[in-house]
């Protein structure tokens, strides 16, 4: 429900239908999880209903002080993180070209050396004990957003006999419908591993990869302090509820 | 050349990885301390309206073997069939319900188990009722988009019937891979992402 006495009316039109063939595939034999994690059936296609049209608020009231700074909010009192100290920022958008506020980017990463606070993760580099890995901010009203962390390490992992991961950093985003809901990784301008990747290869086009690549901002930096990074991230986009088909009364 | 649109693309999906609880559920992984509790770890209170729950859900690779690191994520109505977001018109959801829960599969054996409240019949689209029904999302290493899905209720027969999405599924064979079976309380749903039983999921 709007709030009593707002003429800010939320949008209710259905979303635009995704691109399936600009995200990667279920299936991508490169990436060998994929292989038997993919529904191999065709998925069942209809106009959003309200299930998808709605979602969760959260608001800013639950995000902690050091929720956006990676380099501080595992750390020891007086100590940081090691690694190469960057801010992330950009903004959430919709397919319109429009500001997502509100949304919760929720994102994790890998230390300097590339290795995660996991136990599944065995990797030889040793961990940080002033690095957790884990962040959370809420856009503001034009879907900006930034916060602080280290710059990730690449990994190698189990897949080919050889392979390794880009520099990235996972991004979870929740925009203002459960239609909109988005998980992504960005990586890093000028990374030769991008290409290599088999995860990243599975998005067939390239103009689609380079979406993913954030740049490198001279302007934005902190000087003698942190090099900046802008990633803007895309949600679907809905239609003017205007024109929307509906029974009479309703 | 016509004018341009002027939209941009989605951002394309990458896979949540092995590593999706340090981002989402980071206390369930060890990582205390950064934030008070995990995000979805519980739905409802002692206020909630409805009847208590439990959905106990596991989401099966192409040879059955339950998926252990897996992350799905639930989306409800309340006990009046409202949901809580400011994009539902119809009226005020229950306050002590926000219908949003999330829950990693546990390590050993695949299971996310949420307590919820039994959720009330929303509309489609043309007024009809859509049956009682969990809208799910599921991530996982090996998933490269997050895979959408529905949970209905097994003793819901009759609303299920008359429900416009699980008759647009041609293959009757497969809609109950959308339905949930009750035990006791709770309700069982196993998830198949591939092979004859393979889940119908959602382009939407």
């Amino acid at each position: 429900m709007p709030e009593p006495g707002s003429n800010r009316m939320p949008e209710t039109g259905a979303f635009f239908q995704r691109d399936r063939t600009w995200h990667p595939p279920v299936l991508t034999p490169g990436y060998k999880t994929s292989v038997l994690r993919s529904p191999q059936k065709a998925l069942l296609a209809f106009d959003n209903t309200a299930s998808e049209l709605t979602g969760p608020v959260f608001g800013h009231a639950m995000l902690g002080e050091l929720d956006n700074d990676l380099i501080h909010n595992f750390a020891r009192p007086g100590e940081s993180a090691i690694g190469e100290r960057i801010i992330v920022y950009g903004k959430v958008l919709d397919e319109r070209g429009k500001g997502v506020s509100g949304a919760l980017l929720e994102f994790w990463q890998a230390n300097s050396g590339g290795r995660y606070r996991h136990k599944k993760d065995g990797y030889l580099a040793p961990l940080d004990p002033n690095f957790g890995g884990c962040g959370r901010t809420i856009t503001g009203e034009d879907g900006g957003y930034a916060f602080r962390t280290v710059k990730p390490g690449p990994y190698p992992w189990p897949n080919g006999p050889n392979d390794w991961r880009p520099s990235h950093i996972h991004f979870s985003i929740f925009g203002h419908a459960f239609a909109q809901r988005l998980i992504t990784q960005m990586y890093f301008e000028g990374d030769p591993l991008i290409w290599h990747c088999p995860i990243v290869r599975g998005i067939r086009d390239k103009a689609a990869i380079e979406t993913l690549v954030a740049a490198l901002d001279m302007q934005a930096t902190i000087p003698m302090d942190a090099r900046a990074y802008k990633f803007d991230i895309v949600l679907r986009g809905r239609r003017a509820s205007l024109f929307e088909n509906r029974p009479e009364g309703n | 050349m016509a004018q341009s649109l002027d939209r941009l693309k989605e951002s394309p999906s990458q896979t949540a990885g092995p590593y999706v609880h340090i981002g989402l559920t980071p206390n369930f992984c060890g990582i205390g301390g950064v934030y008070p509790a995990d995000l979805g770890a519980s739905m409802v209170n002692d206020k909630t309206q409805g009847e208590r729950i439990g959905l106990e859900i596991r989401v099966l690779d192409g040879t059955g073997t339950p998926l252990r690191d897996a992350l799905i994520e639930i989306w409800q109505a309340d006990a009046n069939g409202l949901y809580n977001s400011p994009a539902e018109l119809r009226g005020a959801a229950d306050p002590d319900f926000l219908g949003w829960g999330r829950c990693p599969s546990d390590m050993e054996t695949g299971l996310c188990s949420f307590q919820t409240i039994k959720p009330g019949r929303v509309p489609f689209r043309d007024g009809r009722l859509m049956a009682p029904h969990v809208s799910l999302w599921i991530v996982a290493r090996g998933i490269n988009i997050g895979l959408h899905t529905r949970l209905y209720f097994s003793d819901e027969a009759k609303a299920n019937a008359e429900d416009p999405i699980l008759a647009r599924i041609e293959q009757r064979i497969r809609v109950p891979t959308l339905i949930a079976e009750r035990k006791g309380g709770s309700y069982i749903f196993d998830v198949h992402l591939q092979g004859e039983k393979e889940t119908v999921f959602f382009d939407s």
